[in-house]
């Protein structure tokens, strides 16, 4: 300011010398420069049709390559094309952009590669493998926000013309939770048209309806909220929300409130469905480890407190395999199945050779000497294969998850090993309905001397009972592997579970086993949410204490003379 | 004739009462009298060791009375032990008032880190110690009673009995370890200062609560003596050997059994209300099935019916632990697990009953000369 003031104008003078040309000389410039901006506006309009034109459609090498050089915004067009080649790698190549995967080298011409691993790279534009040591230093390709969102766009509406329904399906699923955009809108609503799965086609409904919560149109708006009525996506839910809460028109509110409501019911429902089958999946576990005791507790009347132990056994089995064939996990579970039948039930059988067999008829000495021997075994463990947890890995076909909707999905080891727990029972029930050996213990449970009468080897029978119940248990273990890391206290958890199943169940009886692992699993599951997991365990602990009060046979008492004893 | 009748005919309580009663009198004189310097001094943490025995020793005794005379196999006695401890455990807290970390007057230092702002009920009262010590009686008293009015009622017996004990133990483990119950969750209750107005720490505090376990045990063990004397206690003989028969002669087994199991009950959580001030710690890992089932072959091995086994079981098997686990820490388990087999297999009498037939093999042997 003071120097505006104190600075004299000494140019002031220099407008009082305009130019002057004479009219000709203003004419030719004017011409000149007109010519000029035409020329440029012409060379700036048939800029982009000279691009996509002038190498003739580039190939899809030839585009990859350029990623690796020009500007940002060039990219952008680049990343187009590369999607508009529909080339069978072009998606991967965009996904390894979105991701910062792809690099491309210092060298002249630069190669552009994909970073597959540490240190690995192939080449983006066919997926062959390059050798890492010649690249010499690598730079990652750079992108904007931008051009990122532009890349998802590109790839979803890459998936949303997919051949596989299911990619379409989760293209669609990928834009509900990414958020639709207006673009978009227009897409799905015409490749609608076309689809041809149904599953898709709600999807696309549901998409659409949800980006037009936010249109500025009431009508639109309440339509959409109708539309939205049972959809299970959870972006779904909390827009509706969002809508409910705060739109302008209280009709549309209430629309969305009903929407809101009908989603909520349903997925109660499915909350229902998840609670059960969660339940039956812990009764499964159950089952499978109670089912051993059925025979050894329930038919042959020995209290064997390493039953838990006999489990442990199996899942170190399971382990041991997996160690000596680290190349095989995927069949590692069929090996392990018959392995674990044999050592546990072999282990069984020394048991009952070496101890049981002196104590029949004295049921609380065999107690307690199964607890030494359960002791023994867990210190064993504990000594042999140190006593911190081991982690079994879990093959390839038992994990992830069985989709049913947004809200429902099933993990697949739980499914199996549900699925497994029956076929042992079944198995079990054929083994002791149908074979000879069945039928010899079934004889000797019943009455003991009249067996030995007719001809029976009762003391094989008794070996072969305990063995057979012994590898139930290791098969469970086995199991349980899967469902959990394998230590020395694997057994400790369950053994009084198990018994408790036995007992409920009924002793001697293999359908009331059944139903009462299936009954306290899901029971288990069902208080879980009110008491939460260690209490919910002490109530049922306590029901069952009450419960044995008013029905000490169990829920399906043995009939008749053997009930006698 | 009172004592006639406990003490005839039971030379081998006799000898193991004479050996208390004369530890009890020797211990705090060789701690307190004789200089450390001197061989024959007793260590404060040798008192304490001693002390522990004696505590289990109570214990085995209480599940003797019941499983040697009555045939009942509680696998959850330690429930009842830990219910006493937990019981004086929570008089020795409200005894520490504002000494502890946070100098909270009131709530203890877990309730205060857990952000409590008042007592729980149910720890109003256990600033006196009338209160608890009434607490430590009637607490599993009161469980035992319950327990066992349902399970005798339904005359649930033998192994099925067993199993629900040690569920009952089980699910109590369970509750304890929740912090939500007030009672400090995994880590218990500790960093105790004094009791009735002694250091905890002191060496006299030690002696004195050695000689209360002692005495508790001698007093105990007349009082089961009592017991097994009686009439009632050749019905409850009987109730173990032929239970239908008892039942048919007109007696009420289910009340002869109930009552026992409340007596032993008590006994164990005395048990459980003097070994808690001398380890300092209670905590739910001593409610766990291990530590009941730990506490039965205690009594199998010292030999089961006899009262007198109890006490010599529990003392040798702990010694034997003492000794084994300093040598070998972690492999307490195998020595642990082969008594059980052995003893059930071997020596279904226990040492005592080991000890009864060296005797008579060697009198008959005399007998054989003699002629």
């Amino acid at each position: 300011m003071r120097g505006g003031i104190s600075r004299p104008n000494f140019q002031g003078e220099s407008p009082d010398h305009p130019l002057k040309p004479d009219s000709d000389t203003t004419m030719a410039l004017l011409k000149k420069s007109v010519c000029l901006w035409i020329a440029l506006g012409a060379f700036l309009l048939t800029l982009p049709s000279a691009y996509a034109q002038s190498p003739a459609e580039p190939d899809f090498p030839t585009l990859v390559d350029e990623l690796a050089s020009g500007s940002l915004s060039k990219r952008g067009k680049t990343v187009e094309a590369i999607a508009a080649t529909n080339h069978e790698r072009a998606q991967t190549v965009l996904k390894a952009l979105l991701e910062g995967s792809l690099e491309s080298t210092r060298s002249d011409p630069r190669q552009v590669l994909i970073e597959t691993g540490t240190d690995t790279y192939v080449l983006a534009a066919n997926g062959e493998a390059v050798n890492a040591d010649n690249l010499g230093r690598t730079k990652r390709i750079p992108i904007h926000n931008k051009l990122r969102s532009q890349i998802k766009t590109l790839l979803a509406q890459m998936n949303l013309s997919a051949a596989d329904a299911d990619v379409r399906l989760r293209a669609v699923e990928q834009m509900i939770s990414d958020g639709v955009d207006g673009d978009s809108i227009a897409l799905l609503q015409q490749l609608k048209a076309d689809e041809s799965s149904s599953d898709v086609q709600d999807a696309m409904d549901d998409a659409v309806a949800l980006a037009q919560l936010e249109s500025s149109d009431n009508e639109t708006r309440l339509n959409a909220a109708k539309q939205l009525r049972g959809s299970l996506y959870p972006e779904v839910r909390g827009a509706l929300q969002i809508v409910a809460d705060n739109d302008s028109e209280s009709s549309i509110r209430a629309e969305a409130q009903r929407s809101l409501d009908s989603i909520d019911s349903k997925l109660k429902m499915f909350r229902l469905g998840e609670n059960i089958f969660f339940g039956l999946s812990l009764g499964s576990v159950l089952l499978l480890s109670a089912i051993g005791l059925a025979i050894t507790f329930g038919v042959m009347g020995v209290i064997n407190m390493a039953h838990g132990e006999l489990m442990m056994i199996g899942a170190y089995t399971t382990w041991v395999i997996q160690q000596a064939f680290p190349n095989q996990i995927e069949y590692s579970l069929f090996m392990a199945i018959p392995a674990a039948f044999v050592v546990s039930g072999l282990v069984g059988i020394a048991i009952e050779r070496g101890v049981i067999q002196f104590l029949y008829g004295r049921p609380l000495e065999t107690l307690l000497a199964t607890f030494g021997i359960s002791l023994i075994l867990q210190q064993a463990a504990r000594s042999i294969f140190s006593p911190l947890n081991r982690a079994v890995s879990l093959p390839e076909w038992m994990s992830g998850s069985l989709q049913i909707n947004p809200a429902f999905s099933i993990t697949f080891n739980r499914l199996y090993i549900l699925l497994f727990g029956l076929m042992v029972f079944f198995a079990l029930l054929a083994v002791l309905k149908k074979t000879s050996l069945g039928l010899k213990v079934r004889a000797v449970s019943q009455n003991r001397p009249m067996a030995r009468a007719v001809g029976v080897r009762a003391s094989w029978v008794d070996a072969m009972t305990f063995g057979l119940g012994s590898g139930v248990a290791g098969i469970a273990g086995v199991a349980l592997s899967q469902l959990t890391n394998v230590g020395p206290n694997l057994g400790q958890a369950y053994i009084i579970d198990s018994f408790m199943v036995v007992v409920f169940g009924g002793v001697g009886n293999l359908w009331g086993t059944l139903v009462s692992a299936m009954s306290l699993g899901v029971i288990n599951k069902f208080m879980e949410p009110f008491a939460g997991a260690v209490l919910a365990k002490v109530l049922i602990l306590v029901l069952l204490i009450l419960f044995i009060q008013k029905k000490p046979k169990g829920l399906f008492p043995q009939k008749g003379r053997a009930a006698a004893d | 004739m009172l004592t006639q009748r406990l003490l005839t005919s039971d030379k081998g309580g006799m000898l193991v009462l004479g050996l208390i009663a004369l530890t009890c009198i020797l211990v705090p004189i060789l701690n307190l009298a004789v200089p450390e310097s001197s061989p024959f001094h007793v260590s404060t943490f040798a008192v304490t060791l001693l002390g522990k025995f004696l505590c289990y020793a109570l214990l085995a005794l209480a599940l003797d009375l019941i499983w040697g005379y009555a045939g009942i196999l509680s696998l959850g006695h330690g429930a009842f032990f830990a219910l006493g401890g937990y019981a004086m455990g929570m008089y020795l807290m409200r005894q520490i008032g504002d000494r502890g970390k946070y100098g909270d007057p009131l709530l203890p230092d877990f309730m205060v880190f857990l952000n409590w702002q008042e007592l729980p009920w149910y720890w109003h009262g256990f600033d006196m110690f009338w209160f608890a010590a009434l607490m430590i009686v009637l607490v599993p008293g009161i469980l035992a009673w319950v327990f066992g009015w349902l399970a005798f009622r339904s005359r649930v017996t033998g192994v099925y009995f067993a199993i629900i004990t040690q569920a009952l133990t089980y699910a109590l483990m369970l509750a304890f370890f929740r912090n939500e119950m007030g009672f400090g969750g995994n880590n218990g209750l500790t960093d105790f200062k004094d009791i009735l107005g002694f250091s905890i720490t002191a060496d006299s505090t030690r002696i004195g609560l050695f000689l209360a376990s002692g005495i508790a045990l001698m007093l105990a063990y007349l009082a089961c003596r009592y017991i097994v004397t009686s009439r009632a206690g050749k019905v409850i003989v009987s109730i173990r050997d032929a239970e239908s028969r008892t039942r048919f002669s007109g007696y009420q087994v289910e009340s002869y059994k109930l009552w026992l199991f409340v007596f032993s009950a008590v006994l164990a959580g005395i048990a459980g209300a003097l070994y808690v001030p001398q380890v300092g710690i209670i905590n739910p890992g001593e409610f766990s099935p291990l530590n009941s089932i730990e506490l039965v072959v205690w009594v199998a091995t010292g030999g089961r019916g006899t009262l007198y086994g109890a006490i010599v079981g529990a003392f040798s098997v702990n010694y034997g632990k003492t000794v084994f686990t300093t040598f070998y820490p972690e492999a307490w388990l195998f020595p642990l697990g082969l008594l059980f087999v052995l003893v059930t297999l071997v020596l279904p009498k226990g040492l005592v009953g080991l000890i009864g037939r060296f005797k008579k093999s060697k009198s008959t042997s005399k007998q054989e000369e003699q002629p």
